[in-house]
Protein backbone atom coordinates (compact mmCIF):
# COMPACT_ATOMS: atom_id res chain seq x y z
CA UNK A 1 0.00 0.00 0.00
CA UNK A 2 1.05 3.45 -0.64
CA UNK A 3 4.04 2.80 -3.10
CA UNK A 4 5.19 5.32 -5.23
CA UNK A 5 7.40 4.70 -7.90
CA UNK A 6 6.57 7.61 -9.82
CA UNK A 7 5.10 10.72 -9.39
CA UNK A 8 1.40 11.14 -10.89
CA UNK A 9 1.83 12.44 -14.59
CA UNK A 10 0.76 16.07 -14.87
CA UNK A 11 -2.29 15.59 -17.62
CA UNK A 12 -2.07 19.83 -18.05
CA UNK A 13 1.21 19.15 -18.92
CA UNK A 14 0.82 16.41 -21.20
CA UNK A 15 -1.71 18.61 -23.18
CA UNK A 16 0.42 21.79 -23.62
CA UNK A 17 3.40 19.87 -24.42
CA UNK A 18 0.73 18.59 -27.74
CA UNK A 19 -0.07 21.67 -28.09
CA UNK A 20 2.81 23.29 -28.95
CA UNK A 21 3.73 20.75 -30.91
CA UNK A 22 0.81 21.23 -33.40
CA UNK A 23 1.37 24.88 -33.27
CA UNK A 24 4.87 24.20 -34.16
CA UNK A 25 3.67 21.97 -37.35
CA UNK A 26 0.73 24.36 -38.63
CA UNK A 27 3.36 27.49 -38.56
CA UNK A 28 5.16 26.65 -41.75
CA UNK A 29 1.41 25.76 -43.21
CA UNK A 30 0.05 29.03 -41.80
CA UNK A 31 2.88 31.50 -43.21
CA UNK A 32 2.78 29.67 -46.73
CA UNK A 33 -1.13 30.01 -46.78
CA UNK A 34 -0.58 33.77 -45.98
CA UNK A 35 1.81 34.40 -48.48
CA UNK A 36 -0.32 32.63 -51.36
CA UNK A 37 -3.90 34.82 -50.04
CA UNK A 38 -1.20 37.66 -50.07
CA UNK A 39 -0.22 37.12 -53.75
CA UNK A 40 -3.13 35.91 -55.27
CA UNK A 41 -5.14 38.28 -53.77
CA UNK A 42 -2.68 40.78 -55.27
CA UNK A 43 -2.03 38.89 -58.32
CA UNK A 44 -5.12 36.91 -59.76
CA UNK A 45 -6.43 40.05 -61.87
CA UNK A 46 -3.29 40.47 -63.82
CA UNK A 47 -3.20 37.25 -65.26
CA UNK A 48 -4.20 37.34 -68.31
CA UNK A 49 -3.19 36.62 -71.78
CA UNK A 50 -1.69 39.61 -72.02
CA UNK A 51 0.04 39.67 -69.11
CA UNK A 52 1.05 35.95 -69.98
CA UNK A 53 1.71 36.43 -73.83
CA UNK A 54 3.44 39.94 -73.05
CA UNK A 55 7.08 41.65 -73.10
CA UNK A 56 8.84 43.45 -70.49
CA UNK A 57 7.46 46.94 -70.52
CA UNK A 58 8.35 50.45 -68.42
CA UNK A 59 4.52 50.59 -67.88
CA UNK A 60 3.55 47.89 -65.73
CA UNK A 61 -0.37 47.51 -66.88
CA UNK A 62 1.56 46.48 -70.51
CA UNK A 63 4.20 44.22 -69.12
CA UNK A 64 4.16 40.37 -68.95
CA UNK A 65 6.19 37.42 -68.16
CA UNK A 66 6.44 35.62 -71.58
CA UNK A 67 10.11 36.16 -72.03
CA UNK A 68 10.72 34.99 -68.02
CA UNK A 69 8.95 31.84 -68.36
CA UNK A 70 9.43 30.72 -71.63
CA UNK A 71 13.50 31.19 -70.77
CA UNK A 72 12.66 29.47 -67.23
CA UNK A 73 11.46 26.45 -68.94
CA UNK A 74 14.37 26.63 -71.27
CA UNK A 75 16.92 27.09 -68.67
CA UNK A 76 15.30 23.98 -66.49
CA UNK A 77 15.43 21.70 -69.45
CA UNK A 78 18.80 22.25 -70.41
CA UNK A 79 19.67 22.12 -66.62
CA UNK A 80 18.11 18.81 -66.14
CA UNK A 81 20.22 18.05 -69.46
CA UNK A 82 22.96 18.42 -68.32
CA UNK A 83 22.24 17.91 -64.47
CA UNK A 84 20.76 14.47 -64.88
CA UNK A 85 23.23 12.24 -66.98
CA UNK A 86 26.12 13.82 -64.75
CA UNK A 87 24.70 13.04 -61.47
CA UNK A 88 23.49 9.39 -62.43
CA UNK A 89 26.89 8.48 -64.09
CA UNK A 90 28.30 10.24 -60.57
CA UNK A 91 26.06 8.27 -58.47
CA UNK A 92 26.29 4.99 -60.36
CA UNK A 93 30.39 5.19 -59.72
CA UNK A 94 30.19 5.84 -56.06
CA UNK A 95 27.38 3.29 -55.70
CA UNK A 96 28.57 0.95 -58.16
CA UNK A 97 31.61 0.71 -59.16
CA UNK A 98 33.82 2.37 -56.66
CA UNK A 99 36.41 0.41 -54.20
CA UNK A 100 35.51 2.05 -50.64
CA UNK A 101 39.04 3.96 -51.00
CA UNK A 102 40.77 7.53 -50.44
CA UNK A 103 38.84 8.72 -54.16
CA UNK A 104 35.63 7.66 -53.31
CA UNK A 105 36.16 9.20 -49.91
CA UNK A 106 37.24 12.67 -51.11
CA UNK A 107 34.65 12.76 -53.79
CA UNK A 108 32.04 12.21 -51.26
CA UNK A 109 33.82 14.99 -49.00
CA UNK A 110 33.66 17.54 -51.80
CA UNK A 111 29.94 16.46 -52.61
CA UNK A 112 28.62 17.29 -49.31
CA UNK A 113 30.60 20.58 -49.53
CA UNK A 114 29.02 21.57 -52.53
CA UNK A 115 25.82 21.20 -51.12
CA UNK A 116 26.62 23.62 -48.45
CA UNK A 117 28.17 26.33 -50.94
CA UNK A 118 25.85 29.52 -51.31
CA UNK A 119 23.80 29.66 -54.31
CA UNK A 120 25.44 33.19 -55.22
CA UNK A 121 29.06 31.40 -55.36
CA UNK A 122 27.80 29.27 -58.23
CA UNK A 123 26.96 32.43 -59.90
CA UNK A 124 30.29 34.12 -59.06
CA UNK A 125 32.21 30.48 -60.50
CA UNK A 126 29.83 30.34 -63.33
CA UNK A 127 30.42 34.41 -64.06
CA UNK A 128 34.30 33.70 -64.22
CA UNK A 129 34.30 30.24 -65.72
CA UNK A 130 31.57 29.57 -68.30
CA UNK A 131 30.70 32.95 -69.48
CA UNK A 132 34.34 34.48 -69.50
CA UNK A 133 36.71 31.90 -69.55
CA UNK A 134 35.09 29.39 -71.73
CA UNK A 135 33.81 32.35 -73.43
CA UNK A 136 29.94 31.64 -73.55
CA UNK A 137 29.01 34.78 -72.70
CA UNK A 138 25.85 35.38 -70.66
CA UNK A 139 23.96 33.00 -72.60
CA UNK A 140 21.15 30.15 -71.94
CA UNK A 141 23.66 27.31 -72.08
CA UNK A 142 26.18 28.91 -69.04
CA UNK A 143 23.13 30.05 -66.85
CA UNK A 144 22.03 25.67 -67.15
CA UNK A 145 25.44 24.63 -66.83
CA UNK A 146 26.00 27.34 -63.69
CA UNK A 147 22.35 25.88 -62.20
CA UNK A 148 23.43 22.36 -62.74
CA UNK A 149 26.25 22.72 -61.18
CA UNK A 150 24.20 24.24 -57.95
CA UNK A 151 21.61 20.77 -58.62
CA UNK A 152 24.21 18.20 -59.17
CA UNK A 153 24.40 17.26 -55.43
CA UNK A 154 21.27 16.72 -55.04
CA UNK A 155 20.63 14.45 -58.17
CA UNK A 156 23.53 12.37 -57.08
CA UNK A 157 22.85 12.11 -53.25
CA UNK A 158 18.65 10.86 -54.37
CA UNK A 159 20.13 8.98 -57.08
CA UNK A 160 22.60 6.93 -54.88
CA UNK A 161 19.96 6.33 -52.25
CA UNK A 162 17.29 4.69 -55.40
CA UNK A 163 20.27 2.98 -55.71
CA UNK A 164 20.80 1.80 -52.87
CA UNK A 165 17.60 0.61 -52.02
CA UNK A 166 17.89 -2.27 -54.50
CA UNK A 167 19.17 -5.36 -52.11
CA UNK A 168 23.15 -6.26 -52.92
CA UNK A 169 21.36 -10.03 -53.41
CA UNK A 170 19.88 -8.82 -56.44
CA UNK A 171 23.00 -8.02 -57.83
CA UNK A 172 24.79 -11.12 -56.52
CA UNK A 173 22.09 -12.64 -58.59
CA UNK A 174 22.74 -11.22 -61.91
CA UNK A 175 26.49 -11.70 -61.45
CA UNK A 176 25.74 -15.15 -60.70
CA UNK A 177 23.79 -15.49 -63.48
CA UNK A 178 27.22 -14.65 -65.90
CA UNK A 179 25.58 -10.99 -66.41
CA UNK A 180 28.47 -8.47 -66.64
CA UNK A 181 28.40 -5.39 -64.03
CA UNK A 182 26.69 -3.05 -66.64
CA UNK A 183 24.51 -5.59 -67.65
CA UNK A 184 23.27 -5.62 -64.54
CA UNK A 185 23.31 -1.99 -64.08
CA UNK A 186 21.78 -1.60 -67.00
CA UNK A 187 19.06 -3.99 -67.14
CA UNK A 188 17.94 -4.66 -63.40
CA UNK A 189 19.53 -1.66 -60.97
CA UNK A 190 18.97 1.29 -63.04
CA UNK A 191 15.11 0.03 -63.96
CA UNK A 192 14.49 -0.92 -60.36
CA UNK A 193 15.11 2.41 -59.39
CA UNK A 194 14.13 4.60 -61.69
CA UNK A 195 11.42 6.03 -59.63
CA UNK A 196 13.23 7.33 -57.00
CA UNK A 197 16.18 8.90 -59.71
CA UNK A 198 12.83 11.02 -61.87
CA UNK A 199 11.93 11.84 -58.22
CA UNK A 200 15.35 13.65 -57.40
CA UNK A 201 15.80 14.53 -60.49
CA UNK A 202 12.88 16.74 -60.43
CA UNK A 203 13.42 17.42 -56.79
CA UNK A 204 16.82 19.37 -58.45
CA UNK A 205 14.75 20.88 -61.44
CA UNK A 206 12.32 22.19 -58.93
CA UNK A 207 15.32 24.02 -57.09
CA UNK A 208 16.70 25.33 -60.13
CA UNK A 209 13.25 26.93 -61.70
CA UNK A 210 13.53 29.27 -58.20
CA UNK A 211 16.51 30.06 -58.14
CA UNK A 212 17.47 33.93 -59.05
CA UNK A 213 20.94 35.11 -57.27
CA UNK A 214 23.28 33.07 -59.48
CA UNK A 215 21.41 34.14 -62.41
CA UNK A 216 22.09 37.59 -61.57
CA UNK A 217 25.46 37.43 -60.95
CA UNK A 218 25.88 35.30 -64.02
CA UNK A 219 24.03 38.37 -65.94
CA UNK A 220 21.10 37.49 -66.96
CA UNK A 221 19.07 40.61 -68.79
CA UNK A 222 16.37 42.32 -67.20
CA UNK A 223 15.05 43.10 -70.75
CA UNK A 224 14.22 40.88 -72.68
CA UNK A 225 11.84 41.30 -75.99
CA UNK A 226 12.78 38.35 -77.60
CA UNK A 227 12.13 34.53 -77.00
CA UNK A 228 15.45 32.07 -76.69
CA UNK A 229 16.96 31.61 -80.22
CA UNK A 230 19.23 28.55 -79.10
CA UNK A 231 21.44 27.66 -76.25
CA UNK A 232 23.39 31.05 -77.17
CA UNK A 233 20.93 33.36 -76.61
CA UNK A 234 20.51 35.88 -73.73
CA UNK A 235 17.87 35.58 -71.53
CA UNK A 236 15.51 36.28 -68.91
CA UNK A 237 14.06 34.04 -65.73
CA UNK A 238 11.04 34.47 -64.00
CA UNK A 239 12.86 34.91 -60.56
CA UNK A 240 14.87 37.11 -62.39
CA UNK A 241 11.70 39.08 -63.38
CA UNK A 242 10.45 38.67 -60.13
CA UNK A 243 13.04 40.02 -58.97
CA UNK A 244 13.26 43.08 -61.20
CA UNK A 245 9.68 44.46 -60.78
CA UNK A 246 10.04 44.30 -56.77
CA UNK A 247 12.63 46.77 -57.11
CA UNK A 248 10.55 48.97 -59.00
CA UNK A 249 8.55 52.55 -57.34
CA UNK A 250 5.50 52.34 -59.27
CA UNK A 251 2.51 50.09 -57.57
CA UNK A 252 1.75 48.38 -61.01
CA UNK A 253 4.74 46.49 -60.81
CA UNK A 254 3.97 45.18 -57.19
CA UNK A 255 1.15 43.59 -58.88
CA UNK A 256 3.48 42.64 -61.82
CA UNK A 257 5.72 40.30 -59.25
CA UNK A 258 2.78 39.17 -57.85
CA UNK A 259 1.14 37.64 -60.63
CA UNK A 260 4.26 36.15 -61.98
CA UNK A 261 5.11 34.31 -58.44
CA UNK A 262 1.60 32.61 -59.26
CA UNK A 263 3.04 31.78 -62.54
CA UNK A 264 5.85 30.58 -60.70
CA UNK A 265 4.58 28.53 -58.01
CA UNK A 266 1.30 26.80 -60.55
CA UNK A 267 5.13 25.83 -62.27
CA UNK A 268 7.03 24.40 -59.30
CA UNK A 269 3.56 22.77 -58.37
CA UNK A 270 3.16 21.05 -61.51
CA UNK A 271 6.82 19.19 -60.80
CA UNK A 272 5.73 18.17 -57.58
CA UNK A 273 2.25 16.61 -58.52
CA UNK A 274 5.06 15.03 -61.26
CA UNK A 275 6.86 13.68 -58.54
CA UNK A 276 4.13 12.27 -56.28
CA UNK A 277 2.93 10.73 -59.32
CA UNK A 278 5.73 8.53 -59.74
CA UNK A 279 6.42 7.90 -57.02
CA UNK A 280 2.64 6.79 -56.17
CA UNK A 281 2.74 4.54 -59.68
CA UNK A 282 6.20 3.43 -57.89
CA UNK A 283 4.68 2.13 -54.51
CA UNK A 284 1.53 1.08 -57.00
CA UNK A 285 3.10 -0.89 -59.40
CA UNK A 286 5.09 -2.49 -56.26
CA UNK A 287 2.41 -3.65 -54.13
CA UNK A 288 0.87 -5.07 -57.48
CA UNK A 289 4.36 -7.19 -58.25
CA UNK A 290 4.10 -8.60 -54.58
CA UNK B 1 39.00 -45.75 -63.70
CA UNK B 2 39.81 -42.28 -62.34
CA UNK B 3 38.13 -39.69 -64.12
CA UNK B 4 39.10 -36.18 -64.83
CA UNK B 5 37.84 -33.86 -61.97
CA UNK B 6 35.55 -31.55 -63.49
CA UNK B 7 36.93 -28.83 -60.68
CA UNK B 8 40.34 -28.96 -59.08
CA UNK B 9 41.30 -26.74 -56.75
CA UNK B 10 45.19 -26.44 -55.72
CA UNK B 11 46.50 -24.89 -52.51
CA UNK B 12 43.56 -22.26 -52.34
CA UNK B 13 43.97 -19.79 -49.55
CA UNK B 14 41.70 -17.08 -49.39
CA UNK B 15 41.54 -13.43 -47.25
CA UNK B 16 39.31 -10.98 -46.35
CA UNK B 17 41.52 -8.19 -45.91
CA UNK B 18 44.06 -9.32 -42.95
CA UNK B 19 41.81 -12.13 -42.11
CA UNK B 20 42.53 -15.81 -43.48
CA UNK B 21 39.43 -17.90 -43.80
CA UNK B 22 40.93 -20.66 -46.20
CA UNK B 23 44.36 -21.83 -45.70
CA UNK B 24 45.58 -24.33 -48.73
CA UNK B 25 42.72 -26.43 -49.52
CA UNK B 26 43.36 -28.72 -52.50
CA UNK B 27 40.72 -31.20 -53.53
CA UNK B 28 39.23 -32.38 -57.03
CA UNK B 29 35.46 -32.81 -57.87
CA UNK B 30 34.22 -35.15 -59.92
CA UNK B 31 32.20 -34.65 -62.86
CA UNK B 32 28.70 -35.25 -62.40
CA UNK B 33 28.10 -35.85 -59.04
CA UNK B 34 27.28 -34.77 -55.36
CA UNK B 35 29.30 -33.20 -53.68
CA UNK B 36 29.00 -31.52 -50.14
CA UNK B 37 31.24 -29.30 -48.18
CA UNK B 38 30.65 -29.92 -44.98
CA UNK B 39 31.65 -28.24 -41.58
CA UNK B 40 31.23 -25.82 -38.56
CA UNK B 41 29.54 -21.69 -39.21
CA UNK B 42 32.56 -19.90 -39.71
CA UNK B 43 34.91 -22.43 -41.23
CA UNK B 44 35.25 -20.98 -44.62
CA UNK B 45 32.60 -23.32 -46.84
CA UNK B 46 30.76 -20.29 -48.21
CA UNK B 47 33.94 -18.56 -49.05
CA UNK B 48 35.39 -21.76 -50.67
CA UNK B 49 32.34 -22.01 -53.31
CA UNK B 50 32.68 -19.00 -54.34
CA UNK B 51 36.40 -19.21 -55.13
CA UNK B 52 34.57 -21.15 -57.77
CA UNK B 53 33.03 -19.00 -59.62
CA UNK B 54 34.87 -16.40 -59.22
CA UNK B 55 32.15 -14.33 -56.49
CA UNK B 56 34.99 -14.34 -53.78
CA UNK B 57 36.53 -10.99 -55.76
CA UNK B 58 33.31 -9.44 -55.93
CA UNK B 59 34.00 -8.44 -51.94
CA UNK B 60 35.94 -5.26 -51.39
CA UNK B 61 39.55 -6.30 -49.32
CA UNK B 62 38.55 -10.05 -50.69
CA UNK B 63 41.75 -11.75 -52.16
CA UNK B 64 42.87 -15.58 -52.51
CA UNK B 65 45.97 -17.31 -53.96
CA UNK B 66 46.59 -21.05 -55.50
CA UNK B 67 44.62 -22.01 -58.80
CA UNK B 68 40.95 -23.33 -59.05
CA UNK B 69 40.71 -25.45 -62.59
CA UNK B 70 37.73 -26.06 -64.68
CA UNK B 71 38.29 -28.85 -66.65
CA UNK B 72 41.85 -28.79 -66.53
CA UNK B 73 41.70 -24.58 -67.28
CA UNK B 74 42.84 -22.24 -64.84
CA UNK B 75 40.05 -20.34 -63.74
CA UNK B 76 42.15 -17.58 -62.13
CA UNK B 77 44.62 -17.33 -65.16
CA UNK B 78 45.05 -14.21 -66.88
CA UNK B 79 42.80 -13.18 -69.75
CA UNK B 80 40.27 -15.26 -68.21
CA UNK B 81 36.83 -13.18 -68.38
CA UNK B 82 35.10 -13.74 -64.62
CA UNK B 83 31.75 -13.48 -66.18
CA UNK B 84 32.40 -16.70 -68.57
CA UNK B 85 33.09 -18.49 -65.58
CA UNK B 86 30.04 -17.58 -63.86
CA UNK B 87 28.03 -18.84 -66.94
CA UNK B 88 30.21 -21.78 -67.09
CA UNK B 89 29.36 -22.45 -63.25
CA UNK B 90 26.04 -21.40 -62.09
CA UNK B 91 25.28 -20.92 -58.07
CA UNK B 92 22.50 -20.86 -55.59
CA UNK B 93 21.82 -19.01 -52.64
CA UNK B 94 21.40 -19.48 -49.07
CA UNK B 95 18.01 -17.20 -49.37
CA UNK B 96 16.08 -17.45 -52.27
CA UNK B 97 16.70 -14.35 -54.18
CA UNK B 98 14.13 -13.82 -56.75
CA UNK B 99 13.80 -10.60 -58.99
CA UNK B 100 10.84 -8.83 -57.35
CA UNK B 101 9.43 -7.52 -60.53
CA UNK B 102 9.29 -10.00 -62.77
CA UNK B 103 6.94 -12.63 -63.60
CA UNK B 104 8.33 -16.69 -63.37
CA UNK B 105 8.74 -16.76 -66.08
CA UNK B 106 10.88 -13.73 -66.65
CA UNK B 107 12.41 -14.62 -63.19
CA UNK B 108 13.42 -17.98 -64.83
CA UNK B 109 14.83 -16.41 -68.48
CA UNK B 110 16.58 -13.74 -66.32
CA UNK B 111 19.61 -15.02 -66.50
CA UNK B 112 19.44 -14.96 -70.65
CA UNK B 113 17.89 -11.61 -70.72
CA UNK B 114 20.38 -9.99 -68.80
CA UNK B 115 23.27 -11.18 -70.99
CA UNK B 116 21.62 -10.85 -74.01
CA UNK B 117 21.73 -14.10 -75.24
CA UNK B 118 20.01 -15.51 -77.70
CA UNK B 119 16.26 -17.39 -76.58
CA UNK B 120 14.83 -19.10 -79.35
CA UNK B 121 12.50 -21.15 -77.75
CA UNK B 122 11.58 -19.48 -74.48
CA UNK B 123 8.49 -21.59 -73.66
CA UNK B 124 10.76 -24.59 -73.87
CA UNK B 125 13.68 -23.42 -72.32
CA UNK B 126 11.10 -22.04 -68.89
CA UNK B 127 9.45 -25.47 -69.48
CA UNK B 128 12.74 -27.42 -69.39
CA UNK B 129 14.43 -25.56 -66.60
CA UNK B 130 11.57 -25.22 -64.62
CA UNK B 131 10.57 -29.17 -64.76
CA UNK B 132 14.45 -30.10 -63.72
CA UNK B 133 13.71 -28.14 -60.74
CA UNK B 134 10.31 -29.97 -59.68
CA UNK B 135 7.85 -26.80 -59.60
CA UNK B 136 6.95 -27.28 -63.75
CA UNK B 137 3.50 -28.88 -62.05
CA UNK B 138 3.10 -26.42 -59.88
CA UNK B 139 3.59 -23.20 -62.05
CA UNK B 140 2.61 -24.30 -65.21
CA UNK B 141 -0.53 -22.32 -64.64
CA UNK B 142 0.67 -19.54 -63.28
CA UNK B 143 3.96 -18.59 -65.30
CA UNK B 144 2.84 -14.87 -65.72
CA UNK B 145 2.73 -14.42 -62.12
CA UNK B 146 5.15 -12.42 -59.81
CA UNK B 147 7.73 -14.91 -58.49
CA UNK B 148 7.36 -13.31 -55.49
CA UNK B 149 4.74 -14.84 -54.60
CA UNK B 150 5.56 -18.28 -54.48
CA UNK B 151 6.31 -19.97 -50.99
CA UNK B 152 10.03 -19.90 -49.61
CA UNK B 153 10.27 -23.20 -50.71
CA UNK B 154 9.08 -22.46 -54.81
CA UNK B 155 11.03 -18.99 -54.83
CA UNK B 156 13.97 -21.47 -54.11
CA UNK B 157 13.32 -24.16 -57.12
CA UNK B 158 12.59 -20.86 -59.28
CA UNK B 159 16.12 -19.32 -58.55
CA UNK B 160 17.64 -23.24 -59.17
CA UNK B 161 15.47 -22.88 -62.61
CA UNK B 162 16.93 -19.81 -63.24
CA UNK B 163 20.50 -21.05 -62.53
CA UNK B 164 19.86 -23.53 -64.68
CA UNK B 165 18.05 -21.82 -67.47
CA UNK B 166 21.84 -20.58 -68.89
CA UNK B 167 23.10 -24.08 -68.90
CA UNK B 168 26.31 -24.09 -66.80
CA UNK B 169 28.44 -27.40 -66.22
CA UNK B 170 28.08 -26.78 -62.73
CA UNK B 171 26.40 -25.62 -60.39
CA UNK B 172 27.65 -24.56 -56.59
CA UNK B 173 24.70 -24.43 -53.84
CA UNK B 174 25.46 -22.15 -50.88
CA UNK B 175 23.21 -23.99 -47.90
CA UNK B 176 20.61 -23.72 -50.38
CA UNK B 177 17.82 -25.23 -48.19
CA UNK B 178 19.24 -23.62 -44.50
CA UNK B 179 16.30 -21.02 -44.87
CA UNK B 180 13.48 -23.78 -45.86
CA UNK B 181 10.70 -26.13 -44.06
CA UNK B 182 11.80 -29.73 -44.15
CA UNK B 183 9.31 -30.83 -46.90
CA UNK B 184 11.02 -28.00 -49.44
CA UNK B 185 14.49 -29.55 -48.01
CA UNK B 186 13.24 -32.77 -49.23
CA UNK B 187 12.28 -31.85 -52.71
CA UNK B 188 15.49 -30.00 -53.56
CA UNK B 189 17.43 -32.79 -52.12
CA UNK B 190 15.39 -35.10 -54.33
CA UNK B 191 15.93 -33.04 -57.50
CA UNK B 192 19.57 -33.33 -56.63
CA UNK B 193 19.41 -36.87 -57.48
CA UNK B 194 18.50 -35.92 -60.91
CA UNK B 195 20.29 -33.27 -61.28
CA UNK B 196 23.51 -34.88 -61.29
CA UNK B 197 22.61 -36.59 -64.29
CA UNK B 198 23.58 -33.63 -66.06
CA UNK B 199 25.10 -31.40 -64.06
CA UNK B 200 28.50 -31.09 -61.29
CA UNK B 201 26.98 -30.03 -58.13
CA UNK B 202 29.04 -28.50 -55.19
CA UNK B 203 26.49 -28.17 -52.05
CA UNK B 204 27.40 -26.23 -48.90
CA UNK B 205 25.38 -27.37 -45.83
CA UNK B 206 25.54 -27.20 -42.21
CA UNK B 207 23.73 -30.12 -42.02
CA UNK B 208 25.46 -33.43 -41.95
CA UNK B 209 22.55 -35.74 -42.74
CA UNK B 210 21.82 -33.94 -45.53
CA UNK B 211 25.40 -34.24 -46.77
CA UNK B 212 25.44 -38.01 -46.57
CA UNK B 213 21.58 -38.46 -48.27
CA UNK B 214 22.56 -36.56 -51.39
CA UNK B 215 26.34 -36.88 -51.98
CA UNK B 216 28.66 -39.55 -53.32
CA UNK B 217 31.83 -37.23 -51.89
CA UNK B 218 32.23 -35.01 -48.96
CA UNK B 219 35.04 -32.49 -48.12
CA UNK B 220 34.77 -31.63 -44.02
CA UNK B 221 36.43 -28.17 -43.44
CA UNK B 222 37.42 -27.08 -39.85
CA UNK B 223 38.87 -23.06 -39.47
CA UNK B 224 39.61 -22.82 -43.11
CA UNK B 225 41.77 -26.39 -43.38
CA UNK B 226 40.14 -29.02 -45.40
CA UNK B 227 40.62 -32.22 -43.02
CA UNK B 228 39.29 -34.96 -44.93
CA UNK B 229 37.88 -35.38 -48.61
CA UNK B 230 36.54 -38.53 -49.53
CA UNK B 231 33.64 -40.78 -50.78
CA UNK B 232 30.82 -39.64 -48.85
CA UNK B 233 29.91 -43.19 -47.78
CA UNK B 234 33.45 -43.67 -46.02
CA UNK B 235 33.54 -40.67 -44.71
CA UNK B 236 30.60 -40.72 -42.67
CA UNK B 237 30.90 -44.80 -41.25
CA UNK B 238 34.71 -44.40 -40.87
CA UNK B 239 36.66 -41.26 -41.11
CA UNK B 240 40.46 -41.18 -41.08
CA UNK B 241 41.10 -37.62 -38.93
CA UNK B 242 40.11 -37.86 -35.28
CA UNK B 243 38.55 -34.26 -35.99
CA UNK B 244 36.04 -35.60 -38.49
CA UNK B 245 34.87 -38.07 -36.38
CA UNK B 246 34.70 -35.69 -33.36
CA UNK B 247 32.41 -33.14 -35.54
CA UNK B 248 30.51 -36.01 -36.82
CA UNK B 249 29.76 -37.27 -33.54
CA UNK B 250 28.43 -34.03 -32.50
CA UNK B 251 31.60 -33.82 -29.78
CA UNK B 252 31.69 -30.14 -31.48
CA UNK B 253 29.81 -28.03 -34.16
Amino acid sequence: MGRRTTRPPSRALEQAVRWVCLLAALMPVIVLAVLLFDVVGKGIERLDLQFLGGFPSRRPEQAGILAGAVGSLYLVGLTGAIAVPIGVGAALYLEEYARRGRLARLIETNLSNLAGVPSIIYGLLGLELFVRALGMGRSLIAGAMTLALLVLPIVITTTREALRTVPPALREAGLALGATKWQVVRRMVLPMSMPGILTGSILAISRAIGEAAPLVVLGALTYVNFLPYGPDSPFLALPIQIFNWTRRPQDGFAVDAAAAIIVLMLMLTLLVLNAAAIILRGRIGRRLAR
Amino acid sequence: MKAEPKLSVQELSAWYGDQQVLTRVSLELPERQVSAIIGPSGCGKSTLIRCFNRMHELVPTATHRGSVQLDGEDIYAPGVDPVLVRRRIGMVFQKPNPFPTMSIRDNVLAGLKLTSARQGDRDGIVERALSQAALWSEVRDRLDEPGTGLSVGQQQRMCIARALAVEPEVILMDEPCSALDPIATTRIEDMLASLRERYTIVIVTHNMQQAARVSQKTAFLLRGELVEFSDTDALFTQPLDKRTEDYLTGKFG
